[in-house]
């Protein structure tokens, strides 16, 4: 049993020790693309560093780049490797930013074969390993794919476009024998070749910008026991990533196993950010957040837990956006409107009512255009689709009355036809007021406004 | 004087030098020369009259101002449609690439620029150069202008059809497994496949890579030769390309054949289904090899009854690979579908013909893991033991011979239910195309129809120059070079 497996177990705290095996690609740092002479630079607007060649048209012929070659054999010799005459072949896909539908690559006969990297004991107290390198070979890069529209992703976007700027980009790919036995192992690995290829000044080498990408072959065992299935993991954009990921992926293989069930040979995607992490983000506010947020704003904790249970928090949030006071707003929903959709059989989000609605609403009653009743009447309205508060209460002449010289007639004619009750109030009975304010409001047939209604017969009867 | 139209490559420079013709009285002879004939032929897909006779009054300008005019100043040529012309429709035949504009010249096209001879029109072929009787083409089949009921060869069926009804005495095709000699040989003319390497393929929509080679089409040997030597030589942009002289196509023409070892390869004349009047052309034209002084021996290439089959599974393989890029994504035919897949599907469905599709199918699959080793690997193979074979017999000889097609122009429709049939018409051809060699096809007569009979002459690797002067030799010797042009039911059209 090798040093490094046993340090495996050790690691892992298990029973098992891990086999990984390291492939990296590397974009190499030329003036020119892997077959035509075609600028390599980054960040060029899309599809303005492309030619006949890099674009698969028809008739053209690939002639491969000297640097990209004597770059490839500076750094097979850099690990040790045999370098010999090298054999081109072509690895066909259909994929839209493969603008031949075949990628040259190198596949019995590549350009560097059987070399060694030594890899020096790291900070994470990995111990010093030899790592083999199968072999370097060199192939051509494809175009990036970019979806636009609708989900934004290859399957329910609206479009597609294709840069081909990075089509024919010359790549190397380092793949290395499974002699890595850890996480930590694979990281100082990765690292040392890093600084390898930045030494020799190949390629700029940044694994977050892609310049260097990693994927890994791993499998579990027991001591003793030949190497398990292995699965390929893709997308190891950090030397960060490629520790995590191969710690999750020896997790799962060693919980496959002790469950009995057997580890399926495949490819991996390793995500980063984490899709849990990803759909937390999308979660929307919580009951007792929004609930605790109302509060802290100044709604009621009683309607703050009618508006939350209602489902009505935005409705509010925008009522409140749109200037409504948060204890009105929060009542008027949790009560008025709450009951209205009720004898409707409604939720509140299938009716029309907007928080710049109720707004206006409140907005209304505080000019004292509406009564508190006529504002009711208004609501129903809104909810029956009839419009905006402002345009129902036009619609339907359901402006109060408010205007001194409109109401003081009436008022004149209410106080002719009650000569008792008038003769109450003057004599200071004030509750004999309500019949009077009763008659106007009557008589204007509920529109009159009910303070200015109270202020013009007191002016009128205490005056005398 | 003969008409302009029926005049050599060679007559039409000495007529402008002299001042007996302009390149602008050239290019209208032949435009009126297409105008009587193609209609009935369809040798063009497209006639370039604008652009040829605006070339053709630069050159007059110019050799007016005393200034020096290329090799072919003022020779009308006949481009065959799968050299990619830039900002000028190149179809290959294929409905995939019906409207398709190249953005750059073919490195032929070029060196036919710089050469100023005078494209007058992009020929017809079998659908990306598949096939042996231009009947593959997705516009229309091509017909021979010897007898208007047969097919005129292919896959370059336009280029030979174009030269045999004096559209133009010159014209470029390409030969991958015949497809220069073989309608060569159906339409009277000579057809030169060089070896492969000689002529820069950049610019050649690819077909079978590893075989497909650029080559000419004339009415006499000394034309063909002329115009290879107009196109050959390395290129920075075909690292296929080798490294030799371009000239001396012509330096030993005149040589004779004294002196030199022709061997008749026995696998071809005693080949099964070879028509006998072939075979007896083929071996009056041996008799007149020893007369003319030359050695004539037997020689045997004995694996190139394994021709056939192997470049029947190395040229679908190839095929397959290079037609993979025709998905409707970056040009040519797009039939929309709702996702990416769906639309490639069925842009290739609608796009490809039957051909196309047969060696797709044929080659992905002997090119499918588990398989490759098995049927390309094993053909890789075959292929070698052949160009051993060429290299043996080309110890003791300086060219070989035997016959170019097992049989005269056959009619319309006559194999087109039976793939096996058509390829058949290769079976002498691709051994040269496998072993990389050059080969050529000359009119050696006619059988009792009247059709056209051709010799195939092989050469050794870049051993151009000894072939066309073998060949050069026997056309002198048989005094048939002004007669396939325009003969046969065009005779009545005016050519004297």
């Amino acid at each position: 049993m090798s040093t490094a497996a046993v340090e495996a177990g050790d690691v892992s705290g298990t029973d098992y020790e891990a086999v990984i095996g390291l492939e990296v690609h590397v974009e190499l740092a030329t003036a020119s693309k892997m077959f035509c002479g075609c600028s390599t630079d980054f960040g060029a607007p899309p599809n303005t560093r492309v030619c006949p060649v890099c674009l698969g048209q028809p008739g053209t012929l690939p002639v491969v780049n000297r640097a990209a070659v004597e770059s490839a054999m500076r750094l097979g010799l850099a690990l040790g490797c045999d370098i010999s005459a090298s054999q081109f072949h072509r690895k066909h896909y259909f994929y839209p930013d493969m603008p031949k539908n075949y990628q040259i690559s190198q596949y019995d006969v590549p350009i560097c074969a059987g070399g060694a990297l030594e890899v020096p004991a790291g900070q994470d107290g990995n111990a010093p390993v030899r790592v083999g390198i199968t072999r370097v070979h060199m192939e051509e890069d494809t175009g990036k794919s970019l979806h636009v529209g609708g989900t934004g992703r290859i399957h329910g976007a609206d479009e597609s476009l294709v840069d081909y700027n990075r089509a024919g980009i010359p790549l190397l790919e380092i793949v290395s024998e499974p002699d890595l036995a850890t996480p930590e192992q694979a990281r100082a690995y990765l690292a040392e070749l890093r600084a390898v290829v930045l030494a020799l000044g190949v390629s700029d080498a940044k694994l977050e910008e892609g310049s260097m990408r990693c994927d890994a072959n791993i499998s579990v065992n027991r001591p003793g026991q030949p190497p398990g299935t292995r699965c390929e993991i893709k997308n190891l954009n950090s030397l960060r990533s490629l520790g995590r990921a191969l710690r999750y992926e020896i997790d799962r293989q060693i919980q496959l196993r002790e469950a009995g069930q057997a580890v399926v040979q495949q490819t991996r995607h390793w995500d980063e950010a984490g899709g849990i992490d990803r759909l937390a983000a999308t979660l929307p506010e919580l009951p007792a957040a929004a609930r605790q947020r109302l509060v802290a704003a100044g709604v009621p904790a009683e309607a703050a837990g009618v508006v939350v249970a209602a489902h009505a928090t935005g409705v509010l949030d925008d009522a409140l956006a749109a200037g409504a006071g948060p204890g009105e707003a929060a009542k008027w929903l949790a009560n008025d409107v709450t009951g209205a959709l009720g004898e409707r059989g409604l939720e509140l989000g299938e009716a029309p009512l907007t928080g710049a609605h109720l707004a206006e609403l409140l907005a209304m009653v505080d000019e004292g255009v509406l009564s508190t009743k006529l504002a009711r009447q208004v609501l129903e309205g809104v909810l029956d689709g009839q419009g905006s508060p402002r345009e129902i209460a036009a619609a339907h002449g359901l402006e109060q009355i408010s205007d001194t010289d409109e109401l003081e007639a009436v008022v004149e004619q209410v106080i002719a036809e009650n000569a008792d009750a008038a003769a109450k109030v003057a004599e200071g009975n004030d509750k004999a007021i309500g019949a009077l304010v009763g008659g106007v409001m009557k008589a204007t047939g509920g529109q009159a406004n009910p303070q200015v209604v109270n202020q013009l017969l007191r002016e009128r009867l205490q005056q005398a | 004087m003969s008409e302009l139209h029926g005049l050599s490559a060679v007559e039409l420079l000495v007529a402008q030098d002299r001042g007996e013709a302009s390149a602008a009285e050239i290019v209208q002879a032949h435009m009126a020369r297409i105008a009587a004939t193609d209609e009935r032929i369809g040798a063009l897909l497209q006639v370039l009259a604008d652009a040829a006779r605006s070339r053709a009054d630069a050159i007059d300008r110019r050799r007016a101002a005393g200034e020096p005019v290329g090799s072919l100043a003022g020779v009308p040529l006949a481009l065959k449609d799968i050299l990619c012309t830039r900002g000028v429709t190149t179809t290959a035949g294929s409905k995939i690439l019906k409207d398709y504009q190249p953005p750059y010249d073919a490195t032929v096209v070029e060196r036919l620029a710089d050469a100023d001879a005078v494209p007058v029109g992009k020929a017809n072929l079998d659908e990306f150069a598949m096939g042996s009787s231009c009947e593959n083409s997705a516009f229309w089949p091509t017909r021979n202008p010897w007898d208007l009921g047969r097919v005129p060869g292919g896959s370059s069926g336009g280029s030979a059809a174009a030269v045999a009804a004096g559209q133009a005495p010159l014209a470029i095709g390409t030969d991958t497994g015949g497809s220069i000699r073989q309608p060569a040989a159906m339409c009277g003319v000579v057809g030169v496949k060089p070896t492969y390497g000689r002529v820069s393929r950049y610019g050649l929509i690819a077909f079978a890579s590893s075989l497909d080679q650029v080559g000419s089409f004339a009415r006499n040997v000394t034309d063909a030769a002329l115009l290879l030597e107009a196109i050959a030589g390395s290129d920075p942009r075909d690292a296929t390309s080798v490294h030799a002289p371009a000239e001396g196509m012509r330096a030993e023409l005149d040589d004779g054949v004294a002196g030199l070892t022709v061997g008749v390869v026995g696998e071809f004349l005693e080949g099964e289904g070879l028509a006998p009047s072939v075979r007896d052309a083929c071996r009056r034209a041996v008799d007149r090899y020893a007369a003319l002084g030359a050695d004539v021996v037997d020689v045997s290439l004995p694996h190139a009854p394994y021709g056939l089959p192997a470049y029947y599974l190395i040229n679908p393989s190839e095929a397959s690979s290079n037609l993979a890029r025709y998905d409707g994504v970056r040009y040519g035919l797009r039939v929309d579908a709702p996702t990416t897949e769906a639309m490639m599907a069925a842009t290739r469905d609608a796009g490809f013909g039957a051909e196309a599709k047969r060696r797709i199918m044929i080659g992905t699959f002997a090119l499918s893991a588990g398989y490759f080793e098995a049927y390309y690997a094993q053909a890789q193979r075959v292929r070698t033991l052949i160009a051993r074979d060429f290299e043996a017999a080309f110890a003791d000889c300086d060219v070989l011979v035997g016959p170019t097609a097992p049989t005269t122009a056959f009619p319309l429709g006559d194999k087109t239910a039976d793939p096996l049939a058509m390829y058949y018409n290769d079976i002498y051809a691709v051994p040269a195309s496998l072993a990389g060699t050059p080969a050529m096809s000359l009119p050696v007569g006619t059988d009792d129809d009247g059709l056209p009979i051709g010799l195939q002459l092989m050469g050794p690797l870049l051993g151009e120059a000894t072939m066309l002067r073998a060949a050069r030799a026997l056309e002198a010797d048989l005094g048939l070079e002004a007669a396939p042009s325009g003969v046969g039911p065009l005779e009545a059209e005016g050519r004297t």
